[in-house]
Order: structure tokens, then sequence, then C-alpha cells
């Protein structure tokens, strides 16, 4: 298990988001995480990386509890971890191919200029925008934004993927070529991701699991045709589009 | 009547700057400097603001010389003209002057640049790749303030005595070199050690009160824009305190 968290409490004061929150995400799996907007997922994972402290509660990350480290060993945690921010957080004082390189900086003594260079070109043609490499953010549209950020998300070939809307604001051509390329990434190198999408399509591709967020908890799980079976009223409604 | 919240908010937000601060020093003197980031800051900082510091600079000796001397006339010292202005030019007004245009521009410019950067996520992003980003921008831009400002305030002295240079011959004549035989006469180390010295304050409070408002600065444009306008606010009240508190040390320590 690369993931497991137990009994996730995370409020903003009287505003309760996250209520005794449990999911477990095993090695080589992909999980995707539904809900609506406002339910917490964006407060989920970044209570997995460290940047929001939960309130109670634990979350393993290989086996090692990510609630009260210092700054050192969460660094050394998040070294293996890769998160792609919904709202893209490029860096926009700094070209495409800074923003790439930037990861790779706690990396750089190891590697050659060269190796650098290859891998930032690889990353680019993985999204399909070789050509933005000397680009500013500023000079792209909201769906290229979208692929450099995940191609800056996946440079580094991290263990765990927590991707936070990956497809949100693409075309359903882009979107489907993304979803390929997140299951053509988890193969090749194992990885174990955690998808946040209200996509379907995308989450048909890509998911192995389903997990429902509701009402703050993990309402129910299971596989995409199990979770389309599924009764429940609150679940029947993020199939019935 | 003093407002019990106002007060409790104030009281907070000294906690806040202070805890920031002593987490500043914490990060500066632990681990690896980010040495490039840091020129590059530099050279951001000293390069917008050459040109207004200049200017003001200029301006400020010009005004003052031609201000100064129906007073030294009246009383028949117009020969202490140059004396007098570079005196004040050097001890008080180019340093109080150059550090609140910086305070304008670069404290602004710091607030309103991790302000963006806390609301587009971009200082989280970094944080999770491995990056501290209170080393990288912070420490960054605090240390830049403190290096560039002072360096600014000389060439502004400069400049500024040159601007009064010219205001003295505007209605006598001073020779450039009784000009400057007499500024430098007059003008010993004593009056120039602590004006240099209080730069380097100066410089550290537009820094550091520029990144502590931007670094935590609210979700929205609203909360980058009040960022920005604290930042100036806050930091220019700091400068005249400062400034204050430097006109007594250097009196007990009886460099007047
Ligand atoms: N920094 C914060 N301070 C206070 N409340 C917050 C903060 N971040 C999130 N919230 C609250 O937590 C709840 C969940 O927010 P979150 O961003 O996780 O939603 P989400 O499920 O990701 O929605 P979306 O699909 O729209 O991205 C919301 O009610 C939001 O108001
Ligand atoms: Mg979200």
């Amino acid at each position: 298990m690369v993931i497991e968290i137990k009994d996730l409490n995370k409020g903003f004061g009287d505003n309760k988001v996250l209520i005794n929150f449990d999911l477990n995400l095993y090695k080589g799996e992909s999980v995707a995480v539904l809900g609506k907007s406002g339910s917490g997922k964006s407060v989920l994972i970044k209570c997995i990386v460290g940047l929001m402290q939960a309130d109670s509660g634990s979350i393993k990350v290989f086996g090692k509890d990510m609630i009260g480290l210092n700054a050192e060993e969460l660094d050394q945690a998040r070294v293996r971890i890769g998160f792609l921010f919904q709202s893209n957080a490029l860096y926009d004082s700094m070209t495409v191919r800074e923003n790439l390189e930037f990861p790779l900086r706690r990396h750089w003594i190891e590697k050659t200029p060269e190796e650098v260079e290859a891998m930032i070109k690889e990353a680019l043609t993985n999204v399909g925008l070789p050509d933005t490499i000397d680009m500013m953010p500023s000079e792209l549209s909201g769906g290229m934004r979208k692929r450099i950020s995940i191609a800056r998300t996946l440079i580094l070939k991290p263990d765990i993927i927590l991707y936070d809307e990956p497809t949100t604001g693409l075309d359903p051509i882009t979107a489907k070529g993304i979803s390929q390329l997140m299951v053509d990434v988890q193969k090749k190198y194992n990885t174990s991701s955690l998808i946040i999408s209200h996509d379907l399509n995308c989450i048909k591709i890509t998911a192995d699991k389903l997990v429902m967020l509701i009402d703050g908890k993990n309402y129910a799980q299971g596989t995409y045709e199990e979770m389309k079976e599924n009764k429940d009223k609150k679940v029947k409604e993020f199939f019935e589009i | 009547m003093i407002n019990k919240p106002a007060l409790i908010r104030f009281l907070e937000e000294a906690g806040d700057i202070t805890r920031f601060t002593l987490r500043f020093f914490r990060e500066l003197f632990h681990g690896r400097f980010e040495f490039n980031e840091l020129l590059r800051q530099s050279f951001f900082i000293g390069y917008k603001s050459l040109g207004l510091v200049g200017l003001t600079a200029f301006i400020m000796g010009l005004v003052i010389t031609i201000q100064s001397r129906p007073t030294l006339v009246e009383f028949g010292a117009e020969a202490w003209l140059p004396k007098m202005v570079s005196i004040s030019l050097i001890r008080e007004i180019v340093p109080v002057i150059t550090a609140l245009i910086c305070a304008g521009k670069i404290g602004s410019g710091i607030g309103a640049e991790l302000g963006s950067m806390r609301v587009t996520e971009q200082i989280d992003a970094m944080e999770v790749s491995g990056t501290n980003p209170m080393k990288y921008l912070v420490v960054t831009r605090v240390v830049a303030a403190v290096l560039t400002i002072p360096l600014l305030a000389l060439l502004a002295d400069a400049i500024a005595l040159y601007g009064g240079y010219l205001g003295c011959n505007i209605h006598g004549a001073v020779s450039w070199r009784l000009f400057w035989n007499q500024v430098f006469e007059t003008n010993t180390y004593s009056d120039v050690i602590p004006a240099i010295t209080k730069t380097f304050f100066f410089g550290f409070a537009v820094g550091i009160i520029g990144c502590y408002k931007g670094y935590n600065s609210r979700k929205g444009t609203e909360g980058v824009g009040r960022s920005a306008n604290q930042a100036v606010v806050i930091a220019s009240l700091l400068i005249f305190i400062l400034d204050l508190i430097a006109v007594q040390i250097a009196d007990v320590l009886g460099l007047t």
C-alpha cells in the first residue's frame, strides 16, 4: 500500500470539509476521487502532501505518517510524489523551459545540462507541445498551460502522482490524449495515482477504482461499472448526465 | 477612544511580522544559499529604482539649496551654503527619500509579486517540488534589498550633491573645487557612517515587509492589491520609526 488514509478530519472553522475520510491506494493502482464542487477533493490531496495540516487522523505514504513531520522529513517524503495543481500553478515569471527545470533543481548535481535538456524535451513531447519550450506561460492557452503543468509534474517520474482535475478545460481530443498519457506513464513506470476528476471519459480510461467523496466521507467505492450500477441516489447523480 | 479589536489586530500583526523575521534569519543561516537568485533580484531592485531615485535626489539637492539660500543670506552666512546643504542631504534627506522611494517601488513590487504567486499556488508548487520558497523567494529578496538600497543611497548622495552644486550657482558663483572642499570638510565619518548604516536597516524593512505581506497574501485579486498597498504603508512608517531610533542612537554615541 502506498497511501493509507484513516479517519481523516479537516475543517475550516465551522465548515467541516472531511469527516472520518478513509482511502487506500495500492502500488501500481489508479484511484479516481469523484465529488461535487466544494466537497473537499483539493483539500484532501493538499493534506496528503502536507500543504494543509489535517485536524486529526492519519495519512501514511509508503508507510510513513505525513502528519507531524518536520520540514526536512516532509521534503524527503515529497520527493516521490508528483502533484498537479488544479490551477496549474505555472511560474509565470519563468519560461516553459525554466518551469520544467524547476523540479529538477534538487537533482541538479547528478545531472548534466544535456540530460536535463533531454528530459525537458521528452516531457514536452509527451504532452504534445515541443515547440513551446521558450515561451512564457502567459503566451499559452488555458489547455496548453494545463499540459505544461502535467509535463512539469511528470518530469521527475514520481512514484505517486496526485492529479487535481487533469482534463478540465481541455477539448475532448486533447483530454483523451492526456488520459492516454496518464495510462502510459502508469504502465511504463508502475506509478500509483490518485486522480481527481469530473470527466467520466477520463476516469473510464485511467481509473481502476472510484471513490465517491460525498458528505466528507468515502461514501462508496468500487470499479467504474460497480459505481454506475450503484442504486444509491447520491452516487447515481454523478452518472446521470 | 482606542478601538480594541484594532489594537489587538495591530499586536497580532506585529507578532506575526516578528515571527516571520525570526524565520527569515533561521532560513538565512541554514542550508544552501540561492546565490543566482540573489544576484538576479539585486539587479532588478537596483535597475528598477535607479532612474527614479536619481531624479528625485537631483531635484531634492537643487530645491533644498535654493530654499536654504535666503535664510543664510539673512545671516550673512551665504558662504556656508554648501556645508549646510550637504550635511542635511547626506545625513537625513537622501537616505530617507531613497528608502521611501524604494518602499513605494520595491516594497509594493515584492508584495504584489509574492502575493500573486501565493494566490495562484505557485508558492505551494515550489514547496511540493522540493524548493523551500522561504529561501528561494524571501531570503533572496530581503538580502537583495539590504545590499542594494545602501548602494542606491550612496549614488543618490552624489547626485543630490551635484544638484546642490548647481543650486549654489544659480544666484552666486561657487567653483566646483570650493564646493567639494566644503562638502568633504564638513561631512566626516561620523556623519556619513550613521547615515549609510541606517539605510541597511531601511532596506531590511522594505524587503521583509514586502515579503511578509506578499507571502501571507489572502486569496483573490483584492488580496494581492491589499498586500502591495499595505507593504508600502507599513514599510514607509517603519522607515520613519527606524530613522527616529537611528537619530537617538547616533546622539547617544556622540556622532553628531
Ligand atoms: N484555504 C482555505 N480556507 C478556508 N476554506 C477553504 C480553504 N480551502 C478550501 N476551503 C473550503 O473547503 C471546501 C472544499 O474545497 P476544495 O477546494 O477542496 O473543493 P473541491 O472539491 O476541490 O472543489 P472543486 O471541484 O470546485 O475544485 C470548500 O467549502 C472551501 O470553501
Ligand atoms: Mg478542487
